[in-house]
């Protein structure tokens, strides 16, 4: 056990690549959520189209093809990436973004007719109506799945060892194999991707009191991140 | 062919002088799949008359309300307010369905409240109240918290003005509901069995805000409610509809007192005894 501690620093090195690929991956994946769910609420079929078209391609593609495409296909038809941490996060966004992307629609969609229809007596522009309330309300639905989604993306960066990235899950195969210490390597692992997804979690739990208080639902003043951290009583998950 | 404050299906409109537009149906057909649930409607409100319509549930009352707030689109006919037509523009010397601008012009005559209150709960309630005024009036935002703070003195919850929707009574979220909509300032205002889904103890609360905004206030009133002393106390007529079509109508006195129907006089009698 003792050497698989001393092998810490490579460790941690394999961790910083899971971070990055997580963090970077989930970035461009909120972001083809957004832009393709709301494509997916559209009154115009055709942009409802660009959704179905997105949505269907890269939900339906296996992660690790989509990854092989960028990384080994792509240079062949003339377009180099030459970061390999930049073809992983592609392949990751794309195929994550085109889940968030149906959460997205789904969660607009869930926004109470009463509401669309209270901006037309009010009103609002189709773009007020969106900025104002439907996407507000819509994110509160949102935020749960996102977690769950943010998870999947963190646990499905470990297929970047196929295109040689030394993640936290390709440093596990390395350190055992430099030690020999299997039971000890796999065991210290998923303490770590366990931390790390803690980490992500904290951050989606304190965006979800946010928009708890934007809702009305506990005090204006809510618990600081280390508050939820610290598990204090009161700072658990609204029902 | 535009209201007049004088028509004959306005028996009792009061011929004051208003801002207000008037409403007027002509021959308007709506349909929800094979059912229609409007035949060929005509009617007349006149600028500044408060009107009630009364009627068992299908029998077209909340859905004109809904087809005057563009909530839905009419399958025949004219619908007037004012001197223009709801859902039609002119163009050509003709008359063509009408676009997202022409509605949103028409929309700022008309103001509606809903049953259930429908306040945006991402929105404390001076929001709930200036959003509307602010982005779509255009107002100032200083003006529009005073027209804000002004309203929710009047319905008596100036002291809630931070609060969100969720931490409000059904009451008080109608109360604020009804100032949302004022804050617009529309001309026309639509009221959708605005008690029904409250607690009895609450209802008083809301119906009296509403006898007094329908007597200071010049605007053209549409209500459609089942209680009905309210209706008699806020009414200049009362329109009872049956099947998408009006069975009797008259001053409240008059229908309430003594319907001429029998179709109406067994609706009076049903509400009664519920």
């Amino acid at each position: 056990m003792s050497e698989v501690l001393d092998s810490y620093p490579q460790l941690l090195r394999g961790a910083w690549v899971t971070v990055q690929l997580t963090v970077c991956g989930a970035a461009l994946a909120l972001v083809l959520a957004l832009l393709f769910g709301l494509a997916g609420a559209s009154r115009h079929a055709w942009v409802r189209g660009l959704n179905r078209v997105y949505v269907e391609f890269f939900r339906g593609t296996a992660t690790l093809v989509l990854l092989y495409w960028f990384f080994y296909a792509l240079p062949l038809v003339g377009v180099r990436i030459d970061s390999t941490m930049v073809a992983a996060v592609l392949a990751l966004g794309l195929n994550v973004g085109a889940y968030g992307a149906e959460v997205v629609r789904g969660s607009l969609k869930a926004v109470p007719a009463a509401q669309y229809e209270a901006t037309v007596a009010l009103n609002f522009s189709p773009y007020q109506r969106m900025r104002r309330v439907v996407l507000p309300q819509g994110f509160a639905l949102m935020l749960p799945p996102f977690g769950n989604l943010l998870i999947e993306l963190m646990k499905g960066t470990a297929i970047v060892y196929t295109v040689g990235l030394a993640d936290l899950a390709r440093v596990s195969k390395d350190v055992q194999g430099s030690t020999g210490e299997t039971v000890a390597v796999f065991s210290v692992i998923p303490v770590l991707y366990f931390v790390i997804a803690q980490v992500l979690l904290l951050f989606v739990r304190y965006a979800e009191r946010r928009v708890d208080r934007m809702l009305g639902r506990r005090p204006s003043r809510g618990p600081s991140l280390g508050t939820i951290a610290a598990g204090a009583p009161g700072t658990e998950a609204a029902g | 062919m535009p209201p007049t404050d004088t028509e004959p299906g306005s028996p009792t409109a009061d011929p004051r002088v208003c801002e207000a537009p008037g409403v007027r149906f002509e021959k308007v057909v709506k349909r929800f799949g094979s059912t229609t649930v409007l035949r060929e409607l005509d009617f007349t409100v006149a600028p500044g008359e408060r009107v009630t319509l009364i009627g068992p549930s299908g029998s077209g009352k909340t859905t004109i309300l809904r087809l005057l707030m563009t909530l839905e689109r009419p399958d025949g006919g004219l619908i007037w307010v004012g001197d223009d037509t709801l859902w039609h523009m002119e163009r050509g010397g003709g008359r063509v369905p009408a676009n997202q601008k022409h509605l949103h012009e028409m929309r700022k005559r008309i103001g509606m409240v809903f049953q259930q209150f429908n306040l945006f709960p991402n929105m404390n309630v001076l929001r709930n109240l200036t959003e509307g005024p602010m982005r779509v009036l255009g107002l100032p935002k200083d003006e529009a918290v005073e027209r804000a703070r002004g309203l929710l003195d009047m319905v008596g919850l100036a002291d809630r003005i931070d609060a969100h929707p969720s931490r409000l009574s059904g009451g008080q979220q109608q109360r604020v509901a009804i100032a949302r909509a004022l804050a617009m300032e529309p001309k026309v205002l639509l009221l959708d069995e605005v008690t029904s889904a409250l607690d009895p103890e609450l209802v008083v609360g809301v119906q009296d805000l509403l006898r007094d905004i329908a007597r200071e206030s010049d605007l053209t009133l549409l209500c459609v409610t089942h209680e009905m002393t309210f209706a008699k106390d806020i009414s200049d007529r009362v329109m009872m509809f049956d099947q998408g079509q009006i069975v009797e109508e008259g001053p409240p006195e008059q229908i309430f007192g003594e319907p001429s129907e029998q179709r109406t006089r067994d609706f009076l009698q049903a509400v009664l005894a519920s």
